[in-house]
């Protein structure tokens, strides 16, 4: 049953998060701190893309350093 | 935002997910029987749409600022690892998507499997093979079937992408019986994984708050500024992988799933 449990959220862990759980966690604080941002009279949308900007190739450098 | 990009968006998502379904269903059919297969796809195509009508009506009476910021947010991460995936391969750090050689394997795996009768099911590991490739892979199908389609109110348009791909799929995989291998999944693989990066981004932020400069228009820039974005990512690995040695330059790259 244990071993069940673990592989159906192993399962859910690898269809949502994937190879490279810092995206997701990068993509959560992103989205934190513009609706945070969006509060005030600064303009808060680029943060997402900033941060995609950053976390794709940081991403992509660490899978292949070692390649 | 527009019924044409959110077309294009599932129809190439489902042509995918397709692609790689019918290849092992193919196998499985071609190599043990096609009534336990064909079994296995309809207790799949079935589970999936029990999925589509629990989980549809639930999305929906969630408001909309919380179904932008968690559905917008699922999709920029689920976008961002089809974008990452896709550059790898194009970069050939990770092995393209050979349809031909996992046509090969499953038919190796198939044919070394002992026939085993449970039921009204004559070949239990044909009918598990394709029913575990159908929902699997279907799976991701639903998911960006509902979530595009909630977000965007377009449920119904959403659905008939995603039934137009399938059907053109498993009309060409009837014809030639054969895997098809010609589909550019990587690319397709890009385009979609774009897509839903920028989609899912526009919403989130709009989900906490944030507002577009443009509107709607926004999409216009943000979806060809990711794309050009990943060509550039693709060329610096392609740059960087050149560089290597070239024993190291192999690693990695091999038949993936």
């Amino acid at each position: 049953m244990r071993a069940r449990l673990k592989a159906f959220g192993a399962f859910w862990y690898d269809f949502i998060i994937g190879d490279d759980w810092t995206v997701a966690a990068g993509i959560v604080i992103a989205l934190i701190i513009t609706g945070v941002v969006a509060t005030t009279t600064t303009p808060a949308w680029w943060i997402v893309p900033a941060a995609i900007a950053v976390l794709l190739p940081l991403s992509l450098w660490r899978a292949t350093r070692h390649a | 935002m527009g019924g044409t990009a959110l077309f294009i968006a599932v129809f190439l998502a489902c042509l995918v997910e397709a692609v790689e379904a019918t290849t092992i269903v193919l196998a499985s059919g071609t190599t043990r029987e096609w009534r336990s297969t064909l079994m296995g796809v309809g207790c799949g195509l079935a589970s999936l749409v029990v999925l589509v009508i629990v989980l549809g009506p639930a999305i929906s009476v969630i408001p909309l600022a919380y179904l932008r910021v968690g559905v917008g947010g699922l999709l920029l991460v689920f976008g961002l690892q089809w974008l990452r995936k896709s550059i790898l391969r194009a970069s050939g750090y990770k092995a393209l998507h050979d349809e031909a050689a996992i046509y090969a394997t499953q038919v190796a795996a198939a044919r070394s499997a002992s026939k085993q009768r449970r039921g009204a099911v004559s070949d239990w590991y044909a009918f598990t093979l394709s029913f575990k490739a159908v929902l699997l892979e279907g799976l991701e199908v639903v998911f960006i079937v509902l979530t595009f389609g909630t977000n965007a109110h377009r449920v119904p348009l959403a659905a008939a992408a995603a039934v137009a791909a399938v059907v053109l799929v498993a009309g060409i995989g009837v014809v030639v019986r054969a895997p098809l291998a010609r589909v550019p999944e990587n690319g397709m693989k890009f385009v979609v994984g774009v897509m839903l990066t920028a989609f899912g981004a526009f919403w989130a932020v709009e989900g906490v708050g944030g507002s577009w400069p443009g509107a709607d228009a926004a999409l216009l820039v943000l979806a060809p500024a990711i794309a050009a974005y990943g060509l550039l990512i693709i060329v610096w690995l392609r740059r960087q992988r050149q560089s290597q040695p070239a024993t190291d330059g192999t690693a990695g790259v091999g038949v993936t799933p």
